[in-house]
């Protein structure tokens, strides 16, 4: 972990045990088998749309989500599949979202950019950069007011920090003292602009000026995102206002899959790979005889049995009825 | 019934609403130490309190999205734009998020947010200061624009925004804050949406307007009465999503003829909207073209003389009536 700016950094969380160890090996795998897959059904023309894999960026999802209680809320940007799986959202009904279909979890209607399942307080994909950002303070502030225990974490990219609102929201934020874990993950691209050109500071600096506390970790450590989420976590729950995090990543595809990636070479993408998180991850576990090669196969065969569940589920599931286009524009006393 | 300013019926609304359900609060710049820049909100800090009358920093967007994030939570929050010139900052944020959350979520998330704004020209504030954009909200489905003419109407409909489950755009015209009107007293006193109301009974032509422009309109129809012994039928929007087209069609098939009336700019302005409907739905009935009388096509310049030509009068309203005739 590298702390930066102003980062107050008092002992991180206690850390995963064996059986989440276990977990969050299955979820990141799952993750980029999943997106790999999805990527497989944007090429054969099953999901269309704009389609942005979390490819590399699997460690922030699993292990920044992983540090929230069931009553938490939840809002994160358009590359949001990491996400809603690692809350738990139902593998198939993602897919089926993916390919507009009435079994999807936004009925066909949202696609990939914009994922909901209130009942895990998963509120949604924002497609617009930084959108969600003051969304967030709202349902921070609505914790407050409603004296109720949720915290609220935001995920967004470095793409957000140039936006008025990520300003806006953040100040907002330590004014009400509301329960928001913003999460930063900076992979380093605002889709082909490195991130260098576009922010003339550090990105926890940002929040530090809102005097918001903020620390930078390393978001290809599963452990090290989890640890510093649950932290962060901690704080909000315990009525000390927002906490911000930056977690350093990197995604091995395109911005989306029309991306033509003319901005990095390939050796960039190789010199990240060697990070990899699930590697590193594997590689601890052996270290820890959590693991061993048979074990590791085994979640390896269980990861494509159930994406290749997911597929089919999605293939089975129809298109929504021509009508239901008109349906549930406003919500009424006669359609609520 | 009493006898209040449109200002003072949007204050009561608000007192009584926030009486009844303990989820309302207030947002917005100067709405509590200061009364709100229209004093719609005065005395409501000292009422309530800081925790539901919240003055927060000039940063529209930021306090229209929290907004949203509240009522998503089970809140139902009222954020006021201070004036609608505002609103531009948050549109994003009333279009991308307010307006679709229910739908995209196919119905798992709804956002029932009232976002007051203050509206129109005449005050010669200038080209920045002095949008209508009633018609301009009216485009995106999902969210509902409600713009009173009147005391009464302010008070009946604002109760009636904090009860539905949407996001309603609740627009007042500046000119009308001061002008009093009967008002009932009732707490359960309620306007519903999309139900407009017919000011004024004729025969001879249909005029048709919202928000300031039905005054326009009205006494447009009393000149018309008194000089030229035309009878004109007067109607006030109230909403215009969701819009009663019924009322308006059913007197154009009556009057044969139809004036709209608005001070928002005549180019792709809800007047137009509103004529073509006319036309789809009553063309066999019409004896002349919908007529529409509207705002210059300029930017509003600060001079006097200037802005008053270039908002639409009761002559201007007279003299497309005895156009059309």
């Amino acid at each position: 972990m590298t702390a930066q700016a102003t980062a107050t950094t008092p002992s991180a969380g206690p850390g995963p045990g064996p059986e989440q160890l276990g977990l969050f090996l299955y979820q990141m795998m799952f993750i980029r088998r999943f997106e790999e897959k999805t990527g497989e059904m944007y090429t054969r023309g099953k999901v269309r749309g704009f389609l942005h894999l979390y490819t590399g960026q699997e460690a922030c999802a699993v292990g920044a989500v992983n540090a929230l209680a069931p009553q938490d809320k939840l809002v994160t940007h358009y590359r949001d599949h990491g996400h809603a799986l690692a809350r738990g959202m139902d593998p198939g009904r993602v897919m089926a979202e993916l390919y507009g279909r009435k079994d999807g979890v936004s009925g066909g209607r949202g696609g990939s950019m914009h994922l909901y399942d209130a009942s895990l307080g998963f509120l949604g994909g924002y497609a617009i950069v930084a959108a969600h950002l003051p969304l967030a303070v709202g349902l921070g502030l609505a914790a407050r007011m409603q004296k109720k225990d949720f915290v609220t974490m935001c995920i967004f990219g470095d793409g957000s920090v140039g936006e008025g609102e990520f300003h806006e929201a953040l100040n907002l934020a330590v004014l009400w003292k509301t329960p928001v874990v913003f999460f930063c993950e900076n992979n380093l691209y605002g889709m082909g602009v490195p991130f260098a050109e576009s922010l003339s500071t550090e990105i926890p600096k940002l929040a530090a000026a809102y005097n918001m506390p903020a620390v930078s970790i390393d978001g290809m450590d599963v452990l090290d995102v989890y640890r510093e989420t649950q932290k962060a976590v901690a704080h909000c729950r315990a009525g000390n206002g927002p906490y911000f995090v930056e977690a350093l990543t990197y995604r091995y595809r395109g911005h989306s899959m029309a991306d033509p990636e003319l901005y990095r070479l390939k050796e960039e993408i190789e010199q990240a790979r060697k990070k990899d998180a699930i590697e590193r991850l594997k590689r601890h576990m052996i270290a820890g005889k959590l693991l061993d090669d048979a074990a590791f196969a085994e979640i390896s065969a269980r990861v494509d049995r159930d994406v290749d569940a997911a597929v089919a589920f999605a293939e089975a599931s129809p298109e929504p009825g021509l009508d239901t286009l008109m349906h549930g524009i406003t919500k009424e006393p006669t359609n609520g | 019934m009493v006898e209040l300013r449109m200002r003072d019926a949007l204050n009561q609304a608000l007192r009584e609403e926030m009486i009844r359900d303990e989820t309302i609060f207030l947002m917005g710049e100067d709405i509590g130490k200061y009364g709100g820049s229209y004093a719609v909100t005065k005395g409501l800090l000292d009422e309530f309190g800081e925790e539901r009358v919240r003055d927060t920093p000039i940063a529209e967007s930021g306090i229209v999205g929290a907004g949203i994030g509240a009522a998503m939570a089970g809140m139902r929050p009222m954020v006021e734009m201070m004036t609608i010139n505002f609103s531009f900052l948050a549109l994003d944020q009333i279009v991308n998020s307010a307006a679709k959350l229910y739908y995209m979520s196919n119905g798992q998330i709804n956002v029932p947010m009232v976002v007051r704004m203050a509206s129109g020209g005449g005050s010669q504030l200038a080209a920045t200061h002095s949008h209508s954009l009633e018609g301009l909200y009216a485009h995106f489905p999902g969210i509902k624009v409600v713009c009173p003419s009147n005391a009464a109407d302010a008070k009946g409909l604002l109760k009636r925004a904090f009860r539905d489950d949407n996001t309603v755009i609740f627009i007042e015209h500046t000119a009308l804050y001061g002008v009093k009107g009967e008002v009932p007293d009732d707490p359960d006193f309620l306007v519903e949406f999309g139900q407009a109301k017919i000011m004024r009974e004729g025969t001879d032509v249909t005029l048709v307007g919202y928000s300031g422009s039905v005054w326009q309109a009205y006494r447009a129809a009393e000149l018309l009465q008194q000089e030229e012994n035309i009878s004109a039928e007067v109607i006030d929007l109230r909403t215009l999503r969701p819009l009663d087209i019924d009322t308006v069609i059913k007197s154009v098939k009556k009057t044969n003829r139809a004036v709209i009336v608005e001070d928002d700019w005549k180019f792709g302005g809800f007047a137009g909207e509103l004529s073509a409907q006319i036309m789809e739905r009553a063309f066999d009935w019409l004896d002349a073209p919908v007529a529409r009388v509207c705002g210059k096509d300029v930017p509003m310049p600060y001079n006097r003389n200037l802005e008053f030509a270039a908002l639409p009068s009761e002559e201007d309203v007279v003299e497309a009536v005895l156009g059309m005739l």
